[in-house]
């Protein structure tokens, strides 16, 4: 009898995981089919397919040079992000001193600032030392947004790595650099390439802070606001599946990548 | 480790450190200096005048639109929270650990996706004439006015926030020692209490900073009251761009701005507490 009840409930609660997918999901998927639709706004029934959104967006000249500001701007600031994320997971991993929880609370906490607030103050500071208002102040905000996610992924590496690793090298005479160049970086790789592909996707996609600071030099996120607040404009639902599809490319490439990690360092 | 800091070491940590005082904590700081200024001619003027305080914190539109903010992140905490501890527990105590691991895949993968697009796509199903109104209709039922309305600016921030909340949930749920609810069963504890008494007070320390996310996400956000809630009456981060976008009253929004900073430093600070706070026996 329990047996019966128990197996209505596991029943109801695998369709509730259901609902769930279908109510986050839903977007997602609509946008895919929206951007392949001829109605400019669609409705059910869906009218007929077309590719006529994806013509309008690769025959606009905007749309294609906000495109490679947003290429330009992700990877200068994959680079930067992971640059100081390293640092800053491999100083946690190997350092102790006083304030390093003020240390790790300044480098951590960026994401948990609401973007509007990050937005009107990196505005009002960098348009103080004349900064605002070009792709340089795009990249220097989402070098603050981006390097808490390569550090964690970064730090998430290290913890895996045996610490006598480093030891060991020091035994044989290697000093701190070449530990760090021939122990460490390789150990680590896998977890660098991942940071690359991630900050370059979260910079792909943000958009509240660049429209703050970017003035005419427009990313393409910045650009779909603008559509947003213009009239209903399916060319978004052809931006946003592009952007998706290479979103998806950069965090499928960083999963291959964490998930089959070379097994320690090289041995010479 | 040599007492001095080596320059090996200063070299790897400085640099992350230099860039968030320089970029992250000065700009925030900078917030609080141009709040005491004063605006002529379109120009920001150093100054030291809580002139801009006292204007914003006596308007009583201000205090309508914080009172909205706060009532509609606490509303998405609470029912995000609520819509997804039913599927973490079963992702957690269901599901073979094969079907977990994709299901945790698959939930990551709405952080790659632009909100923005999500949010335009919401509006197509969520319009008059649009997929749920038109689906109803063939029931009979309807049309609703779900855009442009509190319910629209939910179901944006629903959408936002329950995939993280249902992973923050997950975690703490797996670290939930499966020997208490065996104990729990053998004692004839039925699932409910099970639930109640045993596995959300073991994982309340992550289940309170799910929600948590929740009301820190949805209290900025911007987007869905905008688009989904039609933006009037205005939330305060629509405030702070109006503000912004529109002239130079910059000081005006950074009070905006630190009072949001203000609440949700209080919000997380009890919060946390009340996650960690041990329970009377």
């Amino acid at each position: 009898m329990t047996g019966n009840r128990n197996i209505v409930i596991n029943g109801l609660l695998k369709l509730h995981i259901l609902a769930c997918l279908v109510f986050i999901f839903a977007p997602i998927i609509g946008s895919f089919v929206f951007s392949l639709n001829s109605d400019r706004f669609p409705s059910l029934p869906l009218g007929h397919f077309s590719l006529q959104w994806y013509r309008l967006i690769l025959e606009d000249p905007f749309v294609w040079a906000g495109f490679f500001n947003t290429v330009f701007v992700g990877a200068i600031v994959a680079v930067i992000a992971t640059t100081l994320g390293f640092g800053g997971a491999y100083t946690d991993f190997r350092y102790n001193f006083i304030g390093k929880n003020a240390y790790l609370a300044l480098a951590l906490l960026p994401p948990t600032i609401p973007v509007v607030i990050m937005g009107l103050a990196m505005l009002a500071f960098l348009s103080r030392i004349s900064l605002s208002g070009g792709t340089f102040s795009v990249i220097i905000a989402h070098g603050v947004m981006c390097s808490p996610f390569a550090m964690a992924i970064i730090r998430l590496r290290l913890s895996q790595m045996d610490p006598d690793l480093e030891a060991a090298s020091w035994n044989l005479g290697g000093n701190e650099w070449a530990t760090l160049r021939h122990v460490i970086m390789p150990f680590t790789k896998p977890a660098i390439f991942a940071a690359l592909f991630i900050t370059m996707a979260v910079s792909f996609d943000e958009f509240a802070v660049a429209w703050f600071v970017s003035g005419l030099h427009e990313t393409l996120p910045v650009k779909i606001l603008g559509f947003l607040q213009g009239q209903v404009s399916p060319r978004i639902n052809a931006i946003g599946s592009l952007a998706f599809l290479s979103s998806i490319t950069l965090i499928v490439f960083a999963q291959m990548l964490m998930r089959n990690p070379s097994t320690g360092p090289v041995e010479k | 480790m040599s007492k001095r800091p080596s320059l090996f070491s200063l070299v790897l940590s400085l640099p992350l450190l230099i860039w968030q005082l320089a970029f992250f904590l000065f700009p925030l700081l900078f917030l609080v200096a141009i709040s005491f200024w004063t605006v002529r001619n379109f120009q920001m003027q150093p100054d030291f005048n809580t002139g801009n305080w006292v204007r914003i914190f006596t308007r009583s539109a201000f205090w309508d639109a914080y009172l909205r903010t706060f009532c509609l992140a606490a509303a998405s905490a609470a029912i995000t929270s609520a819509i997804a501890f039913p599927a973490s527990y079963a992702i957690s105590f269901k599901l073979s650990e094969r079907a977990r691991r994709w299901l945790i895949f698959v939930l990551i993968i709405p952080f790659f996706t632009s909100y923005l697009v999500r949010v335009y796509s919401l509006q197509v199903f969520l319009s008059d004439a649009g997929i749920i109104n038109a689906l109803l209709g063939k029931f009979g039922i309807g049309p609703f006015p779900l855009l442009n309305s509190t319910f629209g600016t939910l179901v944006g921030m629903i959408t936002l926030c329950l995939p993280l909340v249902i992973l923050l949930q997950l975690f703490s749920l797996n670290f939930v020692n499966r020997d208490l609810v065996e104990a729990a069963h053998n004692l004839r504890c039925a699932r409910f209490r099970t639930v109640f008494l045993v596995i959300v007070p073991s994982a309340k320390v992550g289940l309170v900073i799910a929600a948590l996310f929740a009301f820190i996400l949805s209290f900025g956000d911007f987007v869905s009251p905008l688009y989904l809630g039609g933006g009037n009456p205005p939330t305060l981060s629509i405030m702070i761009t109006d503000i912004t976008k529109s002239g130079q009253q910059w000081p005006r929004a950074a009070v905006v701005a630190l009072t949001m900073i203000g609440t949700l430093l209080t919000v997380a600070f009890l919060s946390i507490r009340f996650a960690y706070r041990e329970r009377g026996e």
